[in-house]
């Protein structure tokens, strides 16, 4: 599993390394984001909308971020943390659907 | 008339939902009516049952990794968000480099996965439009972008001058598929769903704006990115692992069906 492909997962351990560039986009939304601006714009909640929006309550790693992790450190940490967890997870998935396969 | 737009990304909060536009390639739930959603959501369970049925019979147990590092690949990927002028913000897929390397059924099966996990664990994307996401981000976009490349490049080699501007191509025409399709599903709500009084009740812009926001950000930002990725990606595996892309290799059977054809 990891023996053979080794270079890919050390470009995957890099990517992982380099994940926190991508808080910066959202850091760069919130930034600009100024709230009297927003109400007095967007001003709506379609009731559809309201009622779906929280179907799903039991992402535990919602946004990428770990609960109570703050500050740019909890941030970081927790996005990263996220990118381990998703990468375990997705791997697991995938090796547990691979058992079908014949060999 | 894009002025008063603030697209959000990864907010789940209800208290900025109520005030924030969220238009990307993720749909969360709410902004689709399930009328939408679960047909399509319909269509997309045979297509994931095909897809796992392609790669069973044509991928050998032991290459099942490549396909883990695949959706392991794709889940990292999206996580790079990229600023956008206005304080949008989008992101690659990886789709279209999976599907060079795997085939454009594997790369579904692998974005998919990466899909629900984003779903379920990180709220990233609903669940009732899960389908949805999935049709677009991992079917539309692994096949739009293969076949693209496949057309471009021709007989030459993967990683050839030629190869390698099929893949830019490929990565640019697929990802912006995937923004195509979910800009309609999102902007038809408005058309098709509207409450007594006129107001919308689910997705609240009309086409023509859900269009426009969605194609300018990836036609200028994200699909660019998503060709740097796949011909970075390309030129990586060529390099470390040049028996999974080489025609010649292919044919003196060293790569045991790794290549293109699940």
């Amino acid at each position: 599993m990891f023996k053979h492909y080794r270079k890919l997962w050390r470009g995957m351990l890099a990517l992982l390394l380099l994940t926190p560039l991508g808080l910066l986009a959202t850091g760069t939304a919130f930034g600009e984001w100024g709230t009297e601006q927003l109400t007095e714009e967007v001003g709506i909640l379609p009731s559809g909308l309201a009622a779906l929006a929280d179907t799903w309550n039991y992402a535990i790693l919602a946004d990428y971020a770990i609960p109570g992790a703050e500050g740019t450190v909890g941030a970081v940490l927790g996005y990263m943390a996220s990118g381990l967890v998703g990468i375990a997870l997705v791997v697991a998935a995938i090796m547990w659907l691979s058992r079908i396969i014949e060999d | 008339m894009l002025h008063g737009f603030y697209l959000f990304k990864r907010v789940r909060s209800q208290k900025i939902l109520l005030k924030g536009v969220l238009i990307r390639m993720h749909i969360p739930d709410g902004y689709l009516s399930p009328v939408t959603a679960l047909p399509i959501a319909a269509v997309m369970v045979p297509i994931i049952g095909i897809a796992v049925k392609k790669v069973q019979t044509t991928m050998k147990k032991k290459q099942a990794p490549l396909l883990a590092i695949g959706a392991a690949f794709s889940f990292l990927i999206m996580m790079f968000n990229l600023p956008i002028p206005g304080g949008s913000s989008a992101h690659a897929v990886g789709a279209v480099l999976i599907a060079i390397l795997l085939g454009p059924w594997a790369a579904t099966v692998a974005v998919t996965v990466a899909l629900i996990i984003q779903a379920m664990i990180f709220g990233d994307g609903g669940i009732i439009t899960l389908g949805a996401n999935c049709f677009n981000i991992a079917f539309l976009m692994s096949f739009g972008g293969y076949y693209s490349y496949r057309l471009i490049k021709a007989k030459a080699d993967a990683s050839s001058i030629r190869g390698l501007v099929a893949a830019a191509c490929g990565g640019y025409i697929g990802i912006n598929l995937a923004a195509l399709s979910t800009a309609v599903m999102f902007g038809m709500q408005y058309h098709w769903f509207q409450g007594p009084d006129g107001t919308p009740l689910y997705f609240m812009y009309p086409l023509k704006v859900a269009l426009t926001v969605m194609m300018g950000e990836h036609l200028l930002f994200a699909g660019p990115v998503e060709s740097a990725f796949t011909v970075l990606g390309v030129l990586f595996v060529a390099r470390t692992y040049p028996e999974m892309i080489g025609s010649s290799a292919i044919k003196t059977g060293k790569t045991k069906g790794v290549m293109a054809n699940v």
